[in-house]
């Protein structure tokens, strides 16, 4: 990783995602399984997230089910655009919902990058931001900068005109592994626990 | 198949799906407040039911695996979801349900089936006949309901069962109990 905020012509994603999670207070959080997970868990564990090591496609609507049991608190998911594109169809599930407490975080270096780094179809010309808006996400928003960034962070951390669907350029990269508790039984219960809910 | 969900949830819905409000009865006395769901005219008048009630959200969905997503993420945060399909959807939650496996989490569908009595529709007969494999595949406990009568206390059991010991569990609908899907242009 170098210092620099941008990273062959993104964004360095480990120093993106804890702007978006710094001074952090009420918002909780599910990841899509890779490198979003780790990075999640890279900018400092948390009661309130909720790692998902598998079941690709969901994250986005975990944080869904999540923002309706609590509507109340801001949610939002964090996740890759591989993870993301294998559940296109959840985006409009998503956009009809009205969660005004809820954001999907797209960090989109447009390759799978757990697998080798082949292309996705983002890095083949597939604009997630396009989808999101065409699907009635009423907040879209591309990130390219820090200043977007820290205005994406105040976006998230409060509940908005939302749901809110955020892309994050982010460089293509390999990052250090940062891997967070993978026993989804006790994720799900320390969750629960830090909601007040009994832990069963 | 829109005309046919239409007659259903109009005049005598009660009667021409009498095992709507024997589900709606026991998911509300087990506090379920959500239900996710593709349409189906099997549940066209439960889903009506459901959504007609304060307090009850609901999801439709473009696929059922987003109904196993959501319902976790439900769980996570203290709401109880059900998720009604078709037998059909039901081999397109596989990949998602390692999710309740892994995380031990409680799930409960009540799926209307097809494929299995007067079919008419070869189609629907694959998915029909490999649905409680698939779902017992992936640790997902089965109980099926033949007659009306055993609905009720089916309901009761299984909501326990899920909710309160953790279980992952499907509810199939015979299509025999269900009747013949009624077909009428007019």
């Amino acid at each position: 990783m170098s210092g620099s905020t941008e990273m062959g012509g993104g964004l360095d994603r480990r120093s993106a995602v804890a702007t978006l999670l710094s001074g952090r207070t009420d918002l909780l959080v599910s990841t899509g399984l890779g490198s979003p997970t780790y990075d999640v868990f890279a900018a400092g564990d948390h009661d309130g997230n909720f790692y998902l090591w598998g079941a690709m496609g969901g994250a986005a609507l975990v944080a869904l089910g999540i923002a309706q049991a609590q509507p109340d608190r801001p949610v939002a998911a964090f996740t890759g655009d591989g993870e993301q594109l294998m559940g296109l169809g959840g985006l409009a599930t998503i956009a009809i919902s009205g969660a005004k407490n809820l954001s999907v975080v797209v960090l989109d270096n447009g390759h799978f990058g757990e697998t080798g780094g082949q292309l996705s179809h983002s890095g083949l010309g597939v604009d997630l931001s396009a989808v999101a808006k065409a699907v009635g996400f009423p907040v879209v928003k591309t990130v390219t900068s820090q200043a977007e960034l820290e205005e994406t962070r105040e976006a998230i951390g409060k509940i908005g005109a939302g749901p809110g669907f955020y892309v994050v350029r982010i460089a293509n990269g390999e990052t250090p592994r940062a891997l967070p508790m993978r026993d989804g039984s006790a994720i799900k219960t320390r969750f629960r626990a830090h909601l007040g809910l009994l832990a069963s | 198949m829109a005309t046919a969900v239409k007659q259903r949830a109009e005049g005598s819905a009660d009667e021409a799906s009498p095992w709507a409000s024997i589900i709606y009865d026991a998911l509300m006395a087990a506090d379920v407040r959500h239900m996710s769901y593709v349409p189906d005219a099997g549940h066209s008048r439960l889903i009506e039911l459901l959504r007609d009630t304060p307090g009850v959200t609901s999801t439709v969905l473009t696929t059922e695996e987003e109904g196993i997503a959501i319902g976790a993420g439900l769980w996570a945060g203290g709401r109880r979801s059900v998720l009604l399909m078709q037998s059909s959807g039901v081999g397109n939650c596989i990949n998602m349900l390692s999710l309740l496996a892994s995380c031990r989490m409680p799930f409960l569908t009540v799926v209307t089936m097809r494929g299995e009595w007067a079919e008419f529709n070869p189609w629907q007969v694959p998915m029909g006949r490999a649905t409680p494999q698939a779902m017992e595949a992936m640790g997902v406990r089965i109980v099926r309901v033949d007659h009306l009568d055993d609905l009720a206390e089916t309901m009761s059991a299984v909501t326990a069962m899920a909710f309160d010991s953790d279980q992952a569990i499907a509810v199939l609908l015979s299509q025999k109990m269900l009747g013949r899907k009624k077909w009428v242009a007019k």
